[in-house]
């Protein structure tokens, strides 16, 4: 959920794209990163571990941990949380450890 | 390849400020920083700095964060290289990085890591559900991009970090279950611990998280009380409803670097882990490479900031910069940190070093 309204901070947002999400159309915006805008639309589950199968989301959000890496455009082990989005991005969750083209 | 008379890697307070002082005593100065802005996590604070006016007291942290990168772009010795990431420090002194898919090559007189530190993780069942924060990544999320994690908050550790973050929290509407603490005291400011419980949000201490709960994310979580042997007390669970479980247990140091470049390291507990073992003046056992910050042991962004001076001002003068003044201003610099570390968590800081600084044990 975003915040509209805060004492002390004002949010300058960039311009509203579109992405997609499994297939899936989302709105973002631009020059915030790919889980800021998963957030947003109440996304929480980024993938599953590879043997125990278990949930996976968010954990840093500063690209240390590596607890969300998802497929972006093809690509596998992209970390959201310091991804940006860009319009028309096709974000997919990541079965394994994802291959290289 | 690169040449530089100071690499600084890290774009946080410690590496600003080094940059700054190297550069002002006539140093040339690169700062390598991963993200796509320097200012490390000053960016997410939204909270008003203590210390004295020279630590920037009364200023909210993204603002002190604007000044030391306003003061880096003035400074015309300083280059900041956003996007990028350092590699490895190599034998003979190179240091290698990516940006963008290339991978570069810089050959530094002198290196400052002024990498900072990444956040602790406790064990308890279920921690890996996601619904589950480290406190640095709620600030981001809310405080950066505008977006609250959940609806209602357990938090965990009632030292500063979890007192400024709940009440961050309470800001943008989010409601806090309970704040809870392992230890039997509050371990944060008091001023801050007053605030939130004014507002009637209840700080546990002699609690701990016994388990969470959810399907695909977080949907509760059992708290229970512990006794004086830090033991839970069966029958004093509770069954919280909230969607959010924020980790506010501290920090370690990214010693990665330190590590591979071969500094000797010491456990040191009240540094909060391993730390490079270096000199009064932040040079690490291999010789021109420098620490300053959280990487050198966990503390506030104040004292990282005053850290960071110094080791800019050490290395700079050790390349032969600022003769005359560089000593007073190193002195001036100690003498800050003696002061910034004067308080009880500050004690903790100095017996740490002292710790780190006797040579007479062993290390790893």
């Amino acid at each position: 959920m975003r915040i509209t309204e805060h004492p002390i901070l004002e949010f300058l947002r960039g311009e509203e794209i579109t992405f997609f999400f499994n297939g899936q159309e989302l709105k973002g915006y631009e020059g915030e990163t790919i889980a800021a805008s998963l957030h947003a639309a109440g996304i929480r589950v980024l993938g599953h571990s590879h043997t125990m199968n278990r949930p996976r989301g968010l954990f840093c959000a500063i690209g240390n941990c590596s607890s969300c890496l998802m497929v972006v455009d093809g690509e596998p082990n992209v970390r959201i949380c310091v991804e940006k989005l860009k319009a028309g991005m096709r974000v997919e969750t990541q079965q394994g450890k994802g291959h290289l083209k | 390849m690169k040449e530089i008379e100071i690499l600084i890697i890290g774009g946080g307070p410690a590496g600003l400020c080094a940059a700054s002082a190297a550069a002002n005593l006539g140093a040339t100065v690169l700062v390598l920083e991963r993200d796509g802005e320097p200012g490390g996590q000053l960016v997410k604070q939204t909270h008003k700095f203590f210390g004295s006016k020279k630590q920037y007291a009364g200023d909210r942290g993204y603002q002190i964060g604007n000044l030391l990168i306003e003061e880096c772009k003035k400074n015309p010795n300083i280059e900041v290289w956003t996007d990028t990431t350092a590699l490895g420090v190599y034998e003979d002194g190179v240091v290698t990085a990516e940006r963008q898919g290339k991978h570069l090559k810089i050959e530094p007189k002198k290196i400052i890591v002024a990498t900072g530190a990444s956040e602790k993780m406790i064990a308890f069942p279920n921690n890996d559900l996601p619904g589950i924060y480290g406190a640095g990544a709620v600030q981001t999320l809310m405080n950066v991009h505008g977006i609250v994690p959940g609806q209602r908050v357990l938090m965990i550790g009632a030292g500063n970090i979890g007192l400024i973050v709940s009440y961050q929290l309470m800001q943008a509407g989010v409601e806090i279950a309970a704040i809870i603490e392992a230890s039997p005291t509050i371990g944060g400011y008091l001023v801050h611990a007053s605030k939130i419980r004014r507002a009637g949000v209840p700080i546990l201490t002699s609690h701990t998280i016994v388990e969470a709960y959810g399907q695909e994310s977080v949907e509760g979580a059992i708290i229970c009380r512990l006794d004086e042997n830090w033991q839970q007390i069966p029958g004093t669970e509770q069954d919280l409803n909230v969607d959010v479980i924020c980790l506010a247990v501290g920090l370690s140091p990214l010693t990665e670097l330190c590590f591979q470049a071969d500094c000797q390291l010491k456990y040191i507990a009240e540094l909060s882990g391993h730390v490079p073992i270096r000199n009064e003046y932040l040079e690490t056992t291999r010789t021109d490479l420098y620490v300053a910050g959280d990487v050198s042991g966990v503390e506030e962004a104040s004292s990282a900031m005053v850290e960071g001076r110094l080791a800019g001002i050490s290395a700079a003068y050790s390349l032969g910069y600022g003769a005359g003044v560089a000593p007073q201003l190193q002195a001036e610099a100690l003498a800050e940190l003696s002061e910034l570390r004067s308080g009880p968590a500050g004690q903790k800081t100095v017996k740490g070093i002292m710790k780190l600084m006797d040579k007479g044990e062993a290390v790893c």
